[in-house]
């Protein structure tokens, strides 16, 4: 699950991570009155959106004053904000963060992130703050500073060290560098966060250290023990359709073509996404059903599935391991009667029961094609979709 | 031979009292797999389905001399259940549980360490050895004993291996589902090291998914170590970036976990990679000069 830069912010502030001074605001009469909170100095007026790249697409703006700010926010509030990590259709602005101005001499990057093969989260660190660090990644590896924290353990400020002078802080700063570094791993393992992002991370004026921005994602399976960090949830920031699946718990993303998939198993579901797209088609969804889908499933993946005005055929990729293809097959019969889908349904079914499941199919009087295998399945689908 | 599982296993269940539990440890049994028993903590002393419930894996153990653990307990409860089978000096824990805490299973990793116990998944759907024994829920009428290994991140993608496998006439070793999650107990290479030592495996097909960099890390593997034919499909070759597609560990993060390049390290490695999730069969079929 993402959240927004604020609300990171309130996390970390709260585990003793140094911010800058600010609010959240929902219209431009709120932005001003917190840049007169602020001193009436001035104030940066940050988009809140899901995605990075919003300074480049112009969603953060600084302003001398708090009308400035207001007339910014007017501008920044309710436009659709483009950037390399929204995609084309962009997102609606409906928040924004006001903070404090700041002199800056320095900008620099740390993160932690699970290191998959390590199996143990790894703090990064970077001179090369600000910038896209995949990039720097990518370019100039040297760049980047990385430590693998013993998850028994946690962070020992030796490691934390490392870090800070790798990436050029004096022995003053370091020092602030390790405490910040510590506060930001105890916010990681508290919150069961799956990456911990501050770019840029500056040095003030001042020299103190700073979160400037601030991603924080979380582990979905662990939100059960976080009912704090489930209510900050934006709804408006995810695909209808994918919250409507999600409250029938069905594993739904939608996406751009006009072949609807409804599949059982994430792995053979991805697999299926890939077979139409060979077959020369574009998939509309991925779509697991689950490994014990019953009747009711299969009606609410119809449901899903035909809400979605683009889908000009449907594939259903079911092997029935547990699950009987006999089952499947009424299930899909009912659904279809009920709901009374008006696309072609290819169905390549295999496993438990086929050929009983593949007779209730022809039996039924309605306008099924039964594929034999996945091949089949897949260039039935791309011809009848058109 | 197989691997991991054979009809020497003596199979306990962790949250065999459960719905799930319940009726996998029936199948495995109907299959011909010696279930010993389950855990259950609060119902030891109990009987289910005519078979003794123990408060703890400790007591299991002792009391019906299990080797291995199939652990179907809800996913709050599940890095604990490893841990315990682990204690209770187990060789083989396979959890089947989806959706473990990524924390927890490093606690549970980390206490793994320097104990004998191997772990398989969590988030899989377990191991079967056709003919011999199975911990999990790869359903057993579609296998068929042979000597193909199996080892995949997937699990009816594993049962679809499985179907073109029977329906180009060849059957398995075992096959070896080891999960979709980012941190897992058994990993690819470790797979393929047990098929390599396996004299009855001849070939192996093995599936990944988009995500982390393990199949990059067999291919290395594969291309030093392994002297066998292996078939490679790669599932997620047209997700979007960013989005987890089902599996907790399959997403395209940070520009790395692509398909493409591991399909290209998994090529450069020896490895016949098929575009194409319909064509691992034949393909294996085609290696082995059948």
């Amino acid at each position: 699950m993402k959240i927004h830069e604020y609300q990171a912010k309130a996390i970390l502030a709260r585990h003793g991570v140094p911010v800058p001074q600010g609010e959240v605001a929902f219209n431009p009469e709120e932005v001003h009155d917190i840049a007169q909170r602020l001193g009436g100095g001035v104030v940066v007026v940050k988009a809140q959106i899901h995605a990075g790249g919003r300074g480049k697409g112009g969603g953060v703006k600084v302003a001398q004053s708090a009308a400035e700010a207001e007339s910014v926010a007017r501008q920044i509030l309710g436009m659709t904000l483009v950037t390399h990590q929204t995609g084309p259709g962009g997102r609606v602005v409906a928040r924004v963060l006001v903070e404090e101005g700041l002199q800056m001499t320095r900008e620099l990057y740390v993160s932690i992130v699970l290191d998959r093969a390590a199996g143990k989260p790894v703090m990064m660190a970077s001179a090369a703050g600000g910038m896209d660090i995949e990039e720097v990644a990518a370019k100039t590896p040297e760049q980047i500073f990385k430590i693998h924290i013993e998850p028994g353990v946690g962070l020992v400020p030796f490691e934390a060290r490392q870090l800070g002078f790798g990436i050029g802080l004096d022995g003053p700063q370091v020092n602030k560098f390790v405490k910040l570094a510590s506060s930001l791993y105890d916010a990681f393992v508290a919150t069961d966060a799956s990456l911990l992002e501050i770019n840029p991370l500056v040095v003030t004026a001042a020299g103190d250290l700073l979160a400037l921005d601030a991603k924080m994602n979380f582990d979905d399976n662990a939100l059960y023990r976080h009912p704090d960090i489930r209510e900050l949830r934006d709804l408006a920031e995810e695909d209808p359709l994918e919250i409507e699946a999600s409250k029938f718990s069905l594993n739904y993303i939608h996406l751009d073509g006009n072949i609807g998939c409804m599949v059982n198993g994430a792995g053979l579901a991805m697999a299926t996404m890939d077979i139409i797209k060979l077959a020369g088609g574009e998939p509309a969804n991925f779509l697991d059903v689950g490994g014990g889908a019953n009747a009711e499933q299969i009606r609410n993946a119809f449901k899903i599935l035909m809400s979605d005005k683009n889908v000009k055929a449907v594939l259903i990729n079911i092997f029935g391991g547990i699950l009987r293809c006999d089952v499947l097959a009424q299930g899909v019969i009912a659904a279809v009667k009920e709901l009374g889908v008006p696309v072609p349904i290819v169905i390549r079914m295999e496993g438990t029961n086929v050929e009983e499941g593949k007779r209730l199919l022809r039996e039924s009087g309605m306008n099924f094609t039964t594929a034999d295998g996945m091949d089949d399945a897949a260039t039935q689908v791309v011809q009848l979709a058109g | 031979m197989a691997v991991l599982i054979d009809k020497s296993t003596r199979l306990l269940v962790q949250g065999l009292t459960g719905r799930e539990g319940t009726f996998h440890a029936k199948q495995a049994a109907a299959y011909g797999t010696t279930v010993v028993g389950g855990v259950t903590p609060g119902k030891g002393g109990t009987t289910h389905e005519g078979w003794p419930i123990f408060n703890t894996v400790h007591d299991a153990v002792q009391a019906t001399g299990a080797n291995a653990s199939v652990i179907f307990v809800p996913p709050a409860f599940a890095a604990d259940a490893v841990m315990e089978a682990a204690d209770g000096g187990l060789a083989l824990a396979v959890c089947i549980t989806e959706g473990v805490p990524t924390l927890d299973m490093m606690k549970a990793f980390t206490f793994l360490k320097g104990r004998a116990t191997r772990l398989v998944g969590p988030n899989c759907p377990g191991l079967i050895s056709p003919g011999k024994a199975k911990a999990g829920i790869i359903p057993g009428n579609i296998c068929k004993e042979g000597r193909i290994g199996i080892v995949s991140k997937s699990g009816t993608l594993t049962y679809e291996a499985i179907h073109q496998l029977t329906k180009v006439g060849l059957g398995q070793t075992t096959c070896i589902g080891i999960g979709g999650d980012p941190l897992i107990g058994t990993s690819h290479i470790d797979a393929l090291q047990l098929f390599a030592d396996d004299p009855d495996t001849d070939a192996v097909i093995m599936i990944g998914e988009i995500g982390g960099t393990a199949e990059e890390e067999a291919a290395t593997w594969i291309k030093d170590h392994f002297r066998k034919p292996v078939v490679g499909f790669i599932a997620g070759q047209t997700a979007p970036p960013g989005r987890r597609m089902g599996h907790a560990g399959a997403i395209i993060a940070g520009g790395t976990g692509t398909a493409a390049e591991k399909m290209a390290a998994l090529t450069a490695a020896g490895v016949k990679v098929v575009r194409s999730p319909a064509d691992m069969g034949k393909a294996i079929k085609e290696a082995l000069g059948l």
